[in-house]
């Protein structure tokens, strides 16, 4: 039971089975997949379960960019909705434009300037030691109205065979596509965590700066690459956002969806404040929050009222995880390790000790230090 | 609070605190912006002294919410409540009013403090006593307004109560003033909100000198441990600064309707990253401790003039406004980083 209690996976599943329980109880027929024709003549699986999925795409993508931020730098990136405007009129100005240029081509250049604004966000964080919420705030005030100065103020209609393959489904496959494209990221980003130390870097980092730094990592290059990987997310989102439909309303494209990622990544199971990580628990989060959407919409709740739920959940959730909360029960219980628990920022632990451990054997041994620390938390699920 | 930096600029010939020397440079950012424009576009009436109270006009509410948003900046949290409580204030305020027809100037005022004060006082708990972070605390606060005032009423209304419409309207004349086309001299005017803003930037300005609790907050902004071994009590002294924060965004809110005279649920988007940005501006450091009333007020004025110039110099484009303010938040940002990082090394 204890064992469970601790596991990161633990908040996640229960919220995600909450949900799904709730919907059970009061509309059975929200479990409810049927297969129907499109206007286009395909066959598509339809119902609110794939709907959830299907929708909930984006917004992985996002969480996956959006855990590895919050990890190396204890802050969240603000500016995605905004950043995912700026790709999303890149790529339909390209599109819309007299060049005939390929999609892909389009694409690529969208992931470019997303990438570089993230790479903006990230020297104002790594080099110049900005809050990262602060440092994204510029981008966020600026992004929606640079998307338009691209896009000249208009948002033309594309008709693209190859959009709207990837915005809704390809022929023959009765799933819509960017199920498909989420589930890549995620198998990607589980081959990067499991093959390279990614994730343990900016878990070291987060968990301390200036111990990371004695075992010979850069925490400026481990924060900076952390903000371009989330820019990459934010064009593949562009990509989708836009070919969903075929075209933006930059005033109106993904708004909001940060500060839905940034809850993916609470209710996920982890620290807001750095450190330890579990990308798992973040993805089911995304998951959750898209389920929670779709059920109070299925339930008539008007979209303008979505965000007092949602609210709600968050508060909720982070008044379970606050400290002195923690401690209280702590108490009450006696758990065995109080001093941990009343300590302040508990994303601190085995790593940092693994790593102040390692020091005095020389860098080496220090990452092998970490390693172990690190170890005993589950990285990549 | 020159006291608290004396320490580190002891040695140096003219010891000046960050907050000061943040005001000097926004005020002469201001300053040469405003001449410049004056000079530049006198023909699109800059000079006149209407053009300058227009300013303030247009952005009484937002001086009120900057500086209670300060306040919290100034001891080290940060409220983006602050947009989504304005809207609901309008909306509740507005459906009141409605209901009241001929009175209920007074309730809807104390209607608007005590949303406000509710959500100061809540946020302020579970930051100050549960010690979460600001910033999810009043994400989750900006959430509920807003979804709150859409449960209130998802339609836009008018307020179309007479005593509200009384004072929405009163204008209160000038001795300044210009002459105008037709060789009249016409007075220029300030709305009731003005006189409400000014009067609160001279509140506050007095209560973060000259009192104990606004001393506090530069030293829990400071450094929240030296502050509890000089026996300020931190936690009190951060739940109070969102407490102040609410009610001055509840006094706010109504300074906004009686500007606007309309409620709706998108009323006042973005204004709590307006209100980040005017305080940063005005030299309010985002890592607490570094702040001043007098260059938030500067801070939104700025934001202000912002918009008006770029419109005079032509720029059409409705992305104009928001591109340049991003690019002068960006530029006091790394002013401020380069600032600490100075200080660190000295």
């Amino acid at each position: 039971m204890k064992g469970l209690l601790k596991n990161p996976l633990f908040v996640p599943v229960i919220c995600l089975g909450l949900v799904l329980l709730f919907n059970l109880l009061t509309n059975p027929g929200f479990f409810e997949i049927s297969i129907k024709r499109n206007n286009v003549g395909n066959w598509i699986l339809a119902g609110n379960l794939i709907s959830v999925l299907n929708n909930a795409s984006e917004l992985v993508i996002l969480a996956i960019g959006m855990t590895l931020i919050t990890s190396a730098s204890g802050g969240q990136d603000i500016s995605v909705g905004a950043c995912v405007a700026i790709a999303g009129g890149v790529i339909l100005k390209i599109l819309a434009s007299k060049t005939g240029a390929p999609v892909p081509v389009a694409v690529a250049l969208g992931c470019l300037v997303a990438m570089a604004f993230g790479a903006f966000n990230g020297i104002l964080v790594s080099i110049f030691n900005i809050q990262p919420m602060v440092a994204t705030l510029i981008l966020f005030t600026a992004g929606r109205p640079i998307s338009s100065w691209i896009t000249g103020g208009l948002s033309p209609r594309i008709t693209n065979s190859v959009l709207d393959a990837v915005g809704n489904v390809i022929a023959g496959v009765p799933v819509p596509t960017p199920i498909f494209i989420a589930a890549f990221c995620v198998a990607f980003t589980f081959l990067v965590l499991r093959f390279t130390n990614l994730g343990l870097y900016a878990q070291s980092v987060g968990v301390s700066d200036k111990a990371a730094r004695l075992v010979g990592l850069s925490p400026r290059w481990v924060k900076f690459i952390q903000f371009v990987i989330m820019g990459l997310c934010v064009g593949l989102v562009a990509f989708i956002k836009v070919s969903r439909v075929g075209s933006i309303q930059y005033n109106y494209i993904a708004k909001d969806i940060e500060m839905d990622a940034i809850l993916a990544v609470a209710l996920g199971g982890n620290s807001l404040s750095g450190g330890r990580f579990s990308m798992t628990g973040s993805i089911i989060g995304a998951y959750t929050i898209q389920a929670i959407t779709t059920t109070l919409l299925a339930n008539s709740v008007p979209s303008d009222a979505l965000p007092a739920y949602k609210a709600i959940v968050i508060i909720l959730l982070v008044v379970i995880q606050s400290p002195a909360i923690k401690a209280f029960w702590a108490r009450r219980f006696g758990a065995s390790r109080p001093g941990r628990l009343a300590d302040g920022p508990g994303a601190t632990g085995p790593g940092v000790q693994a790593i102040a451990g390692g020091t005095a054997g020389g860098p080496a041994g220090a990452v092998a230090g970490t390693a172990a620390g690190n170890g005993r938390v589950e990285v990549a699920g | 609070m020159s006291e608290l930096t004396v320490q580190n600029g002891a040695k140096r010939r003219e010891p000046t605190s960050d907050t000061t020397s943040l005001l000097i440079i926004t005020v002469a950012i201001f300053l040469a912006m405003y001449v410049t424009a004056a000079v530049l576009f006198s023909d699109k009436g800059f000079a006149k002294p209407q053009m300058f109270f227009n300013l303030l006009n247009e952005n009484a509410a937002l001086i009120i919410i900057s500086c209670g948003l300060s306040i919290v900046m100034i001891a080290g949290g940060i409220d983006i409540s602050v947009g989504g409580m304005t809207a609901l204030i309008s909306v509740a305020c507005v459906v009141h009013l409605n209901d009241m027809e001929g009175s209920g100037f007074l309730t809807s005022l104390l209607l608007a403090l005590g949303i406000g004060l509710a959500f100061g006082l809540l946020q302020g708990y579970l930051v100050a006593y549960l010690d979460i972070q600001p910033f999810i605390v009043t994400l989750a606060g900006m959430f509920f307004a807003r979804g709150q005032a859409a449960m209130i009423d998802t339609q836009t209304r008018t307020v179309v109560n007479e005593s509200f419409q009384s004072f929405a309207q009163m204008r209160i004349r000038l001795p300044i003033g210009s002459i105008n086309n037709n060789g009249v001299f016409v007075q220029a005017y300030m709305e009731l909100g003005v006189v409400i803003a000014l009067a609160v930037v001279a509140a506050l300005f007095v209560l973060l000198r000259w009192t104990n609790f606004g001393r506090g907050l530069y030293a829990v902004g400071g450094n929240k441990h030296s502050a509890l071994m000089l026996g300020v009590n931190v936690k009190r002294t951060k739940f109070l600064s969102h407490v102040l924060c609410g009610l001055l965004t509840g006094l706010g809110g109504f300074v906004f309707l009686l500007h606007v005279r309309s409620g709706a649920v998108t009323h006042a988007a973005g204004y709590e990253m307006d209100a980040i940005a005017a305080s940063i501006i005005g030299g309010t450091m985002l890592t607490g401790g570094v702040g001043n009333i007098i260059g938030t007020f500067i801070g939104v004025l700025t934001k202000g003039a912002i918009g008006n110039i770029v419109r005079a110099m032509g720029l059409v484009g409705s992305w104009w406004p928001g591109i340049t303010l991003a690019a002068m938040l960006c530029f006091f940002l790394i002013l401020q980083s380069v600032i600490t990082s100075r200080k660190r090394t000295a």
